[in-house]
């Protein structure tokens, strides 16, 4: 049994939990105490049926903690420590908790955190460091999480759609230390597409896959950044495009359209693209059109212009640019990039020196510092 | 989620409203201050929002090679730096406005009087290191 096996059993073992009358917290704490101790014994001693393997000592865990406090509260009274049963098997425990875990009531950080420990079954410590923060720190934001949604009950439907923003989080935190967030983020989404018949979440998953795959051509040997355009399409994980491709199409003739199903699209259609100078721009900028009208979001309207810059020209691009906020981010990364296509390579140089002081991110202030120095190099020659 | 450094300056800040050295406050003062400060930490430790926090010595040494197989050459301290670090705390908050806020706590502490410094903190976004999944 591996970790990944070990960590998929975990929402329905909170929930079976929960169901014979544990509250979220008093569940959650238990199932990771069981985790613990499976981890421990397992390798040793692999039970025949996990599941029920954790549920017993899971539930063993809570009974030892309930009569703990009990005795710590009132040590005089004798008080009965088997809870009263909890909601019925109706409800499919794992949607649940994710909606417990993505709460509106949470902030978006402590949704997330929650998220990975009772959806994820990732650990503290795993949670800490991939958000580089003290495991103390991270303990107390889910602690604190959940003690938020300890009076939300459990076996009421939830909002969809704060689930997906979680998860799209999740997914583009991206991949540093050990615990690689984004493919955790497929995962949690994989098992949630199982679950609903929602358009959006399918669009939310193809959204990742399409990504996902580029990721190895993503980044040079030497760490930097590769623009899609240079990226070396031999490198695209090709059978991941086309279960992305798949979710995506099986989404999109049940004609409930939704901005990440635009977004996907738009990711499809790079994707399909044998090289850079085969894509199709003019039916990109047809699925940018249709996600600013879903979300009106001024980062769509963003990559919007860039890709007319592709389909129209540069001079398109710039006078779609000239309609948005120059305080956008990355508004003046794309201004560089039109320009030097428009020709003007002293405008372009001083504007990617100058997206490269307010980038927020190393790999972003390295490419464009090297797109600065790239054309200074060839003003100056 | 986004990661902040509050800076704090020996030097090189302008002057906080309650300006008096700490050398010339009383023990009592001293011991207020340091308690604040412990419990500001304690507390963001509680709210899931505490990365890290350092005080620094103000002597430094400035260093630099020299070629390789020759000893680092050193120079320094320099009496006339204008901007002299005294310490940090990073903190990891949803929003600008929630570092801001806790600057803005932070910058009150207690000093000369039990009257809040008021003394100014340098907020600096902190970049990471990793790329979007998206591009």
């Amino acid at each position: 049994m591996n970790e990944a096996l070990l960590r998929e059993l975990v929402p329905a073992v909170i929930g079976a939990l929960v169901r014979r009358g544990a509250s979220f917290v008093a569940a959650e704490d238990a199932v990771q105490e069981a985790l613990v101790e499976a981890v421990r014994v397992w390798p040793g001693d692999a039970p025949r049926d996990p599941k029920g393997w954790l549920v017993t000592v899971a539930w063993r865990k809570f009974l030892d903690a309930a009569r703990a406090e009990t005795s710590r509260q009132e040590r005089e009274i004798r008080v009965e420590t088997e809870p009263a049963p909890g909601p019925s098997e109706a409800v499919d425990d794992t949607l649940q908790l994710y909606f417990l875990c993505a709460h509106p009531s949470l902030t978006p950080a402590s949704a997330v955190a929650l998220t990975l420990r009772a959806v994820g079954g990732l650990t503290t410590r795993q949670i800490a460091q991939a958000y580089l923060v003290p495991e103390a720190t991270m303990a107390q934001r889910i602690s604190r999480a959940k003690r938020t949604v300890s009076s939300v009950r459990f076996d009421q439907p939830g909002d969809l759609a704060t689930v997906l923003r979680v998860l799209y989080l999740v997914f583009n935190e991206g991949y540093s230390g050990d615990v690689d967030l984004a493919a955790e983020a497929i995962r949690l989404t994989r098992q949630l597409a199982a679950r609903t018949k929602d358009e959006e979440v399918a669009g939310l998953l193809a959204l990742m896959l399409l990504h996902h795959a580029r990721r190895a051509a993503r980044t040079g040997p030497d760490g930097r950044l590769v623009p899609l355009a240079e990226q070396d399409r031999g490198l695209w994980d090709t059978r991941m495009i086309a279960e992305g491709v798949d979710v995506l199409q099986a989404a999109l003739a049940r004609d409930r359209l939704g901005e990440f199903q635009a977004q996907a699209a738009i990711a499809a259609l790079h994707a399909d693209a044998r090289c850079a100078a085969e894509t199709d721009w003019v039916q990109i900028v047809e699925w940018y059109d249709e996600l600013v009208r879903i979300t009106g979001s001024p980062v769509a309207r963003l990559n919007r212009a860039v890709a007319v810059g592709e389909a129209d020209g540069a001079r398109a691009g710039l006078a779609a640019l000239a309609e948005l906020d120059p305080a956008l981010p990355r508004y003046t990364a794309v201004a560089a990039y039109l320009h030097e296509r428009d020709g003007d390579l002293a405008t372009a140089a001083r504007l990617y020196a100058e997206a490269a002081r307010s980038a927020p991110s190393l790999p972003e202030r390295e490419h464009l510092t090297r797109q600065a120095a790239r054309l200074n190099t060839r003003l100056r020659g | 989620m986004a990661k902040y450094l509050l800076l704090k300056h020996y030097r090189g800040a302008p002057a906080a409203v309650n300006d008096v050295p700490m050398d010339q406050w009383t023990p009592e003062e001293l011991s207020a201050h340091l308690r604040y400060m412990r419990e500001f930490a304690a507390r963001l430790e509680s709210t899931g929002e505490f990365v890290d926090s350092q005080a620094l010595s103000p002597e430094g040494t400035f260093v630099r090679s020299d070629g390789e197989g020759r000893p680092p050459v050193t120079d320094g301290p320099f009496a006339e730096t204008k901007d002299l670090i005294a310490g940090w705390m990073v903190i990891d908050v949803d929003s600008y406005e929630r570092a801001l806020e806790l600057a803005a706590e932070l910058s009150a502490a207690p000093g000369a009087g039990g009257k809040p410094i008021h003394e100014w903190l340098e907020v600096r976004p902190i970049m990471t290191e990793h790329l979007p999944a998206t591009d």
